[in-house]
């Protein structure tokens, strides 16, 4: 066995929703598990853990990853948006908005993973100017699964923000 | 996983002298989207990680010869986006789009996609034998779950495949790998990147320890590159690994004839696998429905697939699919209009 007090540590800075976080962690510490274990945000879910369900996505600099492949200590000088930090204090994210309009989750696991990445995947499409209908909004949210089957709902919540509604 | 250390590189030079400083145990990370999966997993245990993502290979470049130079920490999704790579190499751009999920794709960088590991479910499972991740102990996959394993190029010791979209197009397209190693700097042509498993399936390229990987440079094709596709079979409509991929590009002559063309499979061995055979059939031959559907091609290149016991399927499977990816490529193309 590994005696504990031998596992090397490291001092890191993380920058979430705005705020500046100084931790010690082992480097093998996920991103995800710094803010769940670390930070107390416990919105990001551990899913499957391995890139494969998209319940731990958050934002890097605007961009959806999983953050439950990103090792913490690689991604200091990224601002991190986790959906704690979506709202604009009481005001909603629009995405947040569409998910309560449409019903768009049963148990509500998935959905932090799910809102982020549509966050992420709308200013993708915005960026390329690719109009996003319905096919393509299930493609592009492939990353993310929900178990209860909530992907109708969630298609649509996503095409109302999409078309600006 | 074991504990490990961390620093990030500030240039190449730094990042190999680290990664040779700390011997067996270092390796490089980069997007880290497939080494901390296998770190979980227990495949991969390093004690040192080398940070290479910072390095300043994120740029596209225009070559001089009409071609793009691709920086090895670009981002899938940055390449797949890129305006010229969708105008001149749309086979590029939909391989990438048809690997991962957005978020993957996000952190994964073009030298770390060609250096995935291959997802052969032996490989990824530490309590079983196999011979790509410990040396010796056997292949359970030549009598056990093999149906989306290698059809060509298959070894005693090994019957994975190749994971990568990326690379499928990158082989079909005629892609250089500039790489940095201990005599400087040298280029790798594609397909000789990747190697077929031989008897050390341990190695999936030629590169030497430490060698690393900083561009990808793709020479101007003109209308060829423009005229490219890429297709991907797989067991659902989504964010899954190939069953069987195609990477094809096709120029008709005005007189109806083939003046060029690239083919490559994916799903199908070790390596994304070029068509060679097919192509050098292909050429001058008419770009008509009726040749492709004849299969002459994809039978000279076929012919040398030995399919294990469950995967015979991906056969016709890929014959079909370099049939139909040929037609659909040729169909509006001013030589086959007629």
């Amino acid at each position: 066995m590994t005696d504990v007090s031998e596992i090397p540590r490291t001092d890191l800075v993380l920058h979430v929703n705005g705020a500046g976080h100084r931790i010690r962690v082992d480097p093998r510490t996920t991103l995800l598990d710094v803010l769940r274990e670390h930070l107390g945000l416990t919105g990001a879910k551990k899913g499957c853990d391995h890139g494969q369900c998209g319940a731990c996505t958050v934002l890097l600099d605007g961009r959806r990853v999983n953050s439950c492949l990103a090792l913490a200590v690689a991604h200091q000088d990224a601002e991190i948006l986790t959906i704690e930090g979506l709202a604009d204090g009481e005001r909603l994210h629009p995405v947040q908005e569409a998910f309560l309009e449409r019903d768009a989750y049963q148990c509500g696991y998935c959905t932090p993973g799910q809102i982020c990445s549509a966050v992420g995947m709308l200013a993708e499409a915005r960026a390329e100017g690719t109009e996003l209908d319905a096919d393509e909004i299930r493609e592009r949210m492939s990353g993310n699964l929900c178990r209860c089957g909530a992907y109708v709902n969630i298609v649509d919540a996503i095409g109302d923000v999409a078309a600006g509604g | 996983m074991r504990p490990l250390t961390y620093e990030r590189a500030g240039d190449a030079g730094a990042a190999r002298a680290a990664l040779a400083q700390h011997g067996r145990g270092a390796r490089y990370l980069a997007g880290g989207t497939n080494l901390v999966d296998l770190m979980k997993l227990g495949v991969e245990a390093p004690t040192h990680l080398v940070d290479v993502r910072h390095l300043p290979y994120d740029r596209i470049d225009d070559t001089e010869d009409g071609g793009l130079r691709i920086g090895a920490t670009v981002t899938n999704n940055a390449l797949a986006a890129d305006a010229r790579v969708r105008e001149s190499y749309p086979v590029l751009s939909q391989a990438l789009l048809a690997g991962a999920s957005g978020q993957l794709r996000n952190l994964a960088t073009v030298g770390g996609n060609l250096l995935q590991r291959t997802r052969c479910a032996y490989f990824q499972d530490v309590t079983k034998p196999c011979n790509k991740r410990d040396p010796g102990t056997g292949c359970p996959a030549r009598e056990g779950d093999h149906r989306n394993l290698a059809i060509l190029g298959h070894s005693e010791a090994c019957v994975a495949t190749h994971p990568s979209d990326m690379a499928v197009a990158l082989v079909a397209l005629g892609a250089t790998v500039h790489v940095l190693g201990d005599t400087g700097e040298r280029e790798i042509a594609m397909p000789g990147l990747h190697r077929l498993p031989g008897d050390e399936p341990q190695r999936d390229t030629v590169l030497a320890p430490g060698e690393l990987i900083t561009a990808v440079q793709l020479p101007g094709l003109g209308r060829l590159g423009v005229r490219s596709h890429y297709r991907k079979v797989r067991d659902r409509a989504s964010y899954a690994f190939a069953v069987v991929s195609i990477a094809a590009a096709v120029d008709v002559a005005a007189d109806g004839t083939i003046a060029d063309c690239r083919i490559a499979f994916g799903g199908l061995a070790h390596v994304p696998w070029r068509a060679e055979a097919a192509e050098a059939r292909l050429r001058g031959a008419p770009a008509t429905e009726a040749s492709f559907a004849a299969a002459a091609a994809a039978d000279a290149e076929l012919a040398a697939a030995r399919p294990l016991r469950d995967n015979g399927f991906k056969v016709p499977l890929a014959r079909n699919l370099l049939v139909r990816t040929l037609v659909e490529l040729s169909e509006g193309t001013e030589g086959a209009a007629r």
